[in-house]
């Protein structure tokens, strides 16, 4: 099944004198289920390419389907409803909620994206507490945590709507190489376990190493998408 | 509902000294407000107790036009006997009046052999009188106080009259009146009492027995000057007055030409501006009230704002709808004017059943040792809690739209 379709998809951002083209008539398809990673010197548009694909940002040309909606059509509140529904995001800072344990963390899209009952968000925080192995640690608070077990938690909120994709700009940039490659992993684990499409984007080569296809951007434009063995 | 003021308590929890700052300063707003009402309303209250209570009546009832020349104590502009009969019989079957007294007032001279000088007089059945103006016997400083001092043929002197003529209890003095015709009458008083003065016009007549005033003005029939009336609850004294003035005006109509006048002692009194213009001072001290509510929630909501950026694009990303995000911020505002509220009402209460403990009193006037009794209606809480409250949300409404209006990238790329 096919998850993203892209068709001559461009966006230019105009600032004042120059007009910058971010991403420049690119065209792909992600099956579900996929575990790819954008990659391409800083500057090739991996950020902007994600923010279409995530429904932050609108294509300037071209069309974009993501789980057979497009996109492009979606006002600003549908977007939002969009994007609760369908797709999980990891940020590179993690993002966490200061206020919040690493349990509410994870809850809190359940109770303020998708209104879920008490009972129901409780078996799905715990759940995936247990699986990215975070269960002794929920009651922290953000700042408690180091770096790789923040990612955890904002990896652990990414799928507690149960979205069909995830997307993670540089996941691992703020992490040292060793913690890193532990977060890839688990992200693939998670993959293996939920068939949830992961699509990240990253620098680092030992990562690249872990996708299963590499998706390779220059200045704007779709090089090639190669399959690796991870 | 609940995870929303979760969050919004813990957000301001996270800025401890700034909440604590502006909830100190809503909360002293409060207290101002309250501490500020309740004095000056009791002031007002007790100011307004002295004068109805000691002279004036709660209302007064004249022949229209008579008020307009007080000045002068005309008796040619009296109730007749039969105007009276119809304002008695009005007030006899209206429920909130508690009691009223007839009085003829004049002009005379009073004389102690010695010396002569003028005097207003005020012609009084002793009961009504002191049913009316229940102060009345306590304003009496020396002699008997009770009805007893204006039997026929005493007089009550007020102070001032009394001290500069020397005048003593038992003296024997003349009062000495021209009536209506223009002929002289005059008839010897024992001095039964004297008169503490009070404050405003009225506040230094003298007193004697109804009859007498008959007697030394020749007066045919029951010829009265004013009626005061004493109603069983001052807060409505204007509905009674509008009552009686339904009551009387038809009939007045009827049966004489020139009809009755009804006046409330905010009419009567030159207190009566003192009055208003507490409430104009109480009007702007509210206004300030509501500008430091103002300004403290929008200035820490603005600052929310803009230090959260970046989790406001987190949660908008995740799909947090802008409703959502508006409404995080509102409670948080919420939260920081009904907190603010209550701590403002609990102090303020405090203070002002300190300051009943402290028993303060005061001098207003000729009436020393005034107790200042401060006291707080639940409504004047409530307004007062209502609208810090329905300031904390306004205050809030802008910044949290702002919030709720940021695109999730530019917000997460800000730093
Ligand atoms: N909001 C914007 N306004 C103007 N130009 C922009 C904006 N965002 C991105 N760009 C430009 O678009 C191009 C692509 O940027 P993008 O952030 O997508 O690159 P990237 O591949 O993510 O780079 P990096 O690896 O450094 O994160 C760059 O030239 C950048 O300067
Ligand atoms: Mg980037």
């Amino acid at each position: 099944m096919i998850l993203v379709v892209a068709q001559s998809l461009s966006k230019t951002y105009a600032t004042d004198s120059v007009e910058v083209k971010a991403v420049q008539g690119v065209s792909f398809e992600i099956t579900a289920g996929s575990f790819l990673s954008f990659v391409g010197p800083s500057g090739s548009g991996k950020t902007t390419l994600l923010n279409l694909i995530g429904c932050l940002d609108k294509p300037t040309s071209g069309s974009l389907t993501v789980a057979g909606v497009d996109v492009a059509r979606l006002d600003r509140a549908q977007a939002a409803a969009f994007r609760g529904e369908n797709i999980g995001f990891v940020f590179q800072s993690f993002n966490l909620m200061p206020v919040l344990t690493a349990f509410e963390n994870i809850e809190y899209p359940l109770v303020m994206v998708q209104n879920k009952l008490p009972g129901e968000r409780r078996t799905r925080v715990l759940e995936l507490l247990q699986a990215v192995g975070m269960s002794d640690q929920k009651n922290k608070f953000p700042d408690q945590l180091s770096g790789g077990q923040k990612q955890r938690i904002a990896i652990a909120r990414a799928l507690v709507t149960q979205p069909k994709l995830v997307l993670a700009d540089e996941p691992t940039a703020n992490l040292d190489h060793e913690t890193a490659y532990t977060i890839i992993r688990l992200m693939k684990k998670m993959r293996n376990d939920l068939n949830t499409t992961f699509i990240f984007s990253t620098h680092d080569t030992r990562i690249i190493g872990e996708a299963e296809i590499i998706c390779t951007l220059e200045d704007g434009k779709l090089v090639r998408c190669e399959e690796a063995h991870g | 509902m609940g995870n929303l003021f979760k969050i919004a308590l813990r957000n301001l929890r996270r800025y401890k000294r700034r909440t604590a700052l502006t909830i100190s300063l809503i909360a002293f707003g409060v207290i101002f407000v309250l501490v500020f009402v309740s004095i000056t309303g009791s002031f007002k209250q007790l100011m307004i107790t002295q004068i109805t209570d000691s002279y004036l009546g709660d209302l007064q009832i004249h022949r229209r036009g008579y008020v307009a020349s007080i000045e002068n104590l005309p008796l040619n502009l009296n109730l007749t006997p039969a105007q009276v009969s119809v304002i008695e019989k009005g007030l006899d079957n209206i429920q909130e009046v508690e009691a009223r007294s007839e009085r003829i007032k004049f002009g005379a001279l009073f004389s102690t052999f010695a010396e002569t000088t003028n005097i207003r007089i005020n012609g009084v059945y002793p009961e009504k009188e002191f049913a009316t103006c229940p102060r009345m016997a306590s304003r009496i400083i020396q002699g008997e106080k009770g009805i007893g001092a204006l039997q026929k043929g005493k007089i009550l002197v007020p102070e001032l009259l009394a001290r500069g003529f020397k005048t003593k209890i038992g003296d024997t003095v003349v009062v000495v009146a021209t009536n209506k015709d223009g002929s002289v009458n005059g008839k010897t008083f024992v001095v039964s009492g004297i008169l503490e003065s009070a404050t405003g016009p009225g506040g230094r007549d003298g007193y004697i027995h109804f009859e007498d005033a008959v007697e030394i003005l020749r007066l045919q029939g029951k010829e009265v000057s004013e009626i005061a009336v004493r109603v069983k609850s001052l807060g409505r004294v204007g509905e009674v007055a509008q009552n009686i003035r339904a009551r009387l005006d038809g009939e007045g109509q009827k049966q004489e030409q020139s009809g009755f006048e009804i006046h409330t002692w905010s009419q009567l009194s030159p207190f009566a501006n003192i009055a208003n213009m507490i409430d104009v001072m109480t009007f702007f001290i509210k206004l300030m009230l509501i500008a430091i509510v103002l300004i403290s929630i929008l200035n820490v909501m603005i600052m929310a704002v803009y230090e959260r950026v970046r989790e406001i694009g987190t949660i908008a990303a995740i799909g947090t709808s802008p409703r959502k995000i508006l409404s995080l911020f509102l409670v948080e505002g919420f939260s920081l004017g009904v907190t603010g509220a209550v701590v403002g009402v609990l102090l303020a209460l405090g203070i002002i059943a300190v300051l009943n403990l402290l028993k303060l009193s005061f001098t207003f006037g000729q009436s020393a040792g005034l107790i200042l009794a401060p006291t707080i209606a639940p409504l004047d809480v409530l307004t007062a809690s209502v609208m810090v409250i329905v300031v904390s949300l306004l205050a809030s409404a802008q910044p949290a739209y702002k919030a709720s209006r940021m695109e999730p990238i530019d917000a997460l790329r800000h730093v």
